[in-house]
This record gives C-alpha cells, structure tokens and sequence, in this order.
C-alpha cells in the first residue's frame, strides 16, 4: 500500500477547473492503508443487472433508435499487475449525440432525444471484459470560463473488490481538438492522460453496424484471491 | 514485472443522478442501491444518518454523491451483495432535498474486531477530482479505543463524530462533511 500517486493523478485543487477552489481538502490526507486495506467493496451478483442496461441504444427506445453514431465501447478491468477483475459493477453516464444530458439542471441549449437516457452497467466478465454499445456523446459547453466546452467523453463509475478499487473517472475520444482548451482533462499530468484516452478498434467493429473503442481501467489496490 | 499505470481519477461531475442514483432524482432507470439501507427485517438498532456536506464558504452542496458501507449489527460486511437483504451499503446524492441535506436509513453498526462502531464514507461531487474516504464515528461509544480513530490528530477528531438526536420517536445521527475551513473533515488516503 502507498499513498495516491500525484505523477499519475490530478491533484485535488487545481484552480483551472473552479469548482476545485471551494470543494478540495485544504489539508494533507491521512494515510490510513494500514487500517482499511482488508476492506472488500460489496460484490454485486448477475441478478442486479437488466437485460440492456449495457446498451444504451436500447435501454430508453421508445418508437425509434436514438440519433447519432452508434458505437461500441468495451475492455477490461484489471489490477496494476494486468489480473483482470472480475465481477466488477461498472455504471456509466453521458451526453446525447447533440451534447444535452437528459440531467433536469442541464440547461444548454441543444436536443433532446426521446429515445436515449444516456445511463448504462454491467459487471465485468471471467477476463474482467466489459462492452456497451451507445450513441457517441457530443461534446457541450459548460460555464467554467468563457466559451468553455468539454471533449466528448463518458462518465464511468467503477467498484472493484476493494476499498481502494472505487473509481470514478471518464473516458475520452482520440485526436480531440478540444484537449488543449479543456482544464478536467488537463487537470491530469500530461504524461498520464493517453490513460483516459480510449483507443480506436477497427478490428473490433461490429462490421456495418457500429465502430469501436477500447477502455481498458487499472485499479489501485491488490486484487484477491478470485471469488465467484 | 513492471506495473501498469492507475487510470486518473476525474470528477463525477454535476449530472451523475439519472445513471447512478435514478430513482431518487425520479429518473426513468432502476437504483441497485439507494438511500435506503433496510430492506427487510434485521437485527440492530434502526437509526437515521443526515447532514449536510459544505464548501470552503459554508455554502451547502447540492450535486455531490456519498456512499455508506458498514457492518451490520453484530460487526460483519454482507461482502455478496443479495437484494432484498440487508447488504451494508447505500448511495445518496444531495440534489433531492431543499436543504441538500442527505439521510440514509440503517441499522447502528456493531464494532468490527477492535474497533469503535463506524461507517465508511467515499463522497464524490463536482469540483472534486477524487473519491474522499471518510469515516463516521458515533458519539456515544468508547472511540478512543479505536486504533484509526487514536491515530487522527487529537483536536480533528471530533470531525468523524456524528451526534445522536432523537425526534418523533426516532434517532438520528447528524453527520456533517465540511470540504474546508476550521472543521474541515478528515479525509483518508486508502492506497
Ligand atoms: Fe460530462
């Protein structure tokens, strides 16, 4: 066990992004592995899961398919020495193809769509794999500074074994313009954030039906002996 | 063989609820966890878990997420999660109520091994990059023999100490999280 890796890491006050300025610790945090690091996250069984809660062009349809490019979005969840993690309850959250989330406080000025919640979960399989199929999320302006607009990008929402296995981070797009001008992303040191970038898959397209992008998540923490 | 980088930690953002806690916000997808922590008949003392998670201007919070994770009343973790029991963890965001006041309904936690009952808590909002971990301590019970809790600096201590208050027949627990400033809660490093 060590402390949370700053080369790797975004620091918690990083003024850039404003909203850090009033909502980060102002005080060092207390290194307590010693006490927790035997502490297991719940393990959530198959049965918590619906049938297309892991695809986002099905899960909210109503009379259509919702607008945009559908894409798959799959890879693997793994400890810092490449085991994978299995049984790991992954939620994720984004914006519509125009870049509205459906959230009541959004309030940018772009469409709906009828058909497209933007929610999503599964639990990662024996190789600690995941896959969603959605809508590609557009990017959308946020208020942070003048003419501020974030990259595309997916929220995920990770709950590995352990105590230290909880992670929430998004995932973003290859080659955004928007990378440059964008303080969340940037708040991640620059040699660190090719870790949140997904990868481009043509090998793994579903041929004529949708393209992909790979996201593969290391957790910090040791892994167990594998339960099942 | 060589370590794999950890993915960064990003901000959960301001619109996490129609995914992560749906049925709250009275978004149209399932909750596997809510507020809500009792779901059938269990042994322990039934109790309320409130408060208010406030800013560096003692302005209080309204689009962070706290998830509660606790033993049940003999001191064991539920680790497999079974629906329809008592599993030990809830998740509440604070869009839903006036004030942005959360309340969980549990049972009180019994002690685990050698410790003081507690609660887990892993907040997230926006405006924070990371996950905090923190604890909840009970203000009626022997904490000093807590080996995590004698560790904390002597005068911060009483920022993991949630009040007992009973009102209309029920016990709460006030919990309050302050980011910042004299009371500034205590956060843990877990890695
Ligand atoms: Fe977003």
């Amino acid at each position: 066990m060590e402390a949370i890796d700053f080369n790797v890491q975004p620091p918690h006050l990083y003024p850039g992004y404003k909203s850090t300025i009033l909502r980060s610790p102002t005080k060092p945090l207390m290194i307590v592995g010693e006490y927790l690091k035997d502490l297991s996250l719940p393990a959530f069984g198959e049965s918590v899961i619906g049938k297309f809660d892991n695809d986002l062009t099905k899960n909210a349809r109503k009379d259509h398919d919702p607008i945009g490019e559908r894409i798959k979005v799959s890879g693997k969840v793994m400890d810092d020495d490449g085991r994978p993690l299995r049984n790991v309850l992954v939620e994720i959250w984004q914006a519509n193809s125009a870049g509205r989330y459906i959230h009541k406080e959004e309030i940018h000025d772009a469409p709906l769509d009828p058909n497209f919640l933007g929610a999503g979960r599964m639990l990662t399989d024996h190789e600690g794999r995941y896959t969603f199929y959605t809508i590609k999320p557009g990017a959308y302006p946020w208020g942070n500074h003048f003419n501020a607009w974030r990259p595309n990008h997916i929220h995920f929402s990770v709950m590995g074994h352990q105590i230290g296995h909880r992670l929430i981070t998004q995932m973003y797009f290859p080659g955004d313009p928007l990378f440059e001008f964008d303080p969340i992303f940037q708040s991640v040191p620059k040699h660190a954030r090719h870790l949140m970038i997904s990868k481009f898959r043509m090998d793994w397209t579903d041929p004529e039906f949708a393209l992909a992008y790979e996201f593969n998540i290391v957790l910090n923490g040791k892994s167990k002996t594998i339960f099942e | 063989m060589e370590k794999l980088q950890h993915t960064p930690s990003q901000t959960i953002g301001p619109f996490f609820a129609y995914s992560l806690s749906a049925e709250q916000y009275g978004y149209n997808f399932n909750s596997i966890v809510n507020g809500n922590l009792i779901n059938n008949e269990v042994e322990g003392e039934q109790i309320f878990i409130t408060g208010n998670i406030f800013d560096g201007e003692g302005n209080a919070i309204h689009d962070a997420m706290i998830e509660l994770w606790q033993a049940d009343a003999n001191g064991s973790y539920h680790s497999q999660f079974k629906q329809d029991e008592f599993n030990g963890f809830g998740r509440l965001g604070t869009g839903t109520q006036e004030d942005k006041s959360f309340t969980f309904k549990t049972i009180k936690p019994g002690p685990v091994n050698n410790q003081a009952p507690h609660i887990n808590v892993i907040l997230f909002m926006r405006g924070s990059l990371h996950a905090l971990y923190s604890r909840i301590y009970f203000d009626d019970e022997q904490n000093d023999k807590d080996p995590l809790y004698k560790s904390i600096d002597a005068e911060r201590r009483k920022t993991l100490i949630a009040e007992r208050k009973e009102k209309d027949g029920k016990i709460f627990y006030q919990f309050n999280i302050y980011m910042q400033g004299e009371n500034e809660t205590v956060f843990f490093d877990v890695h």
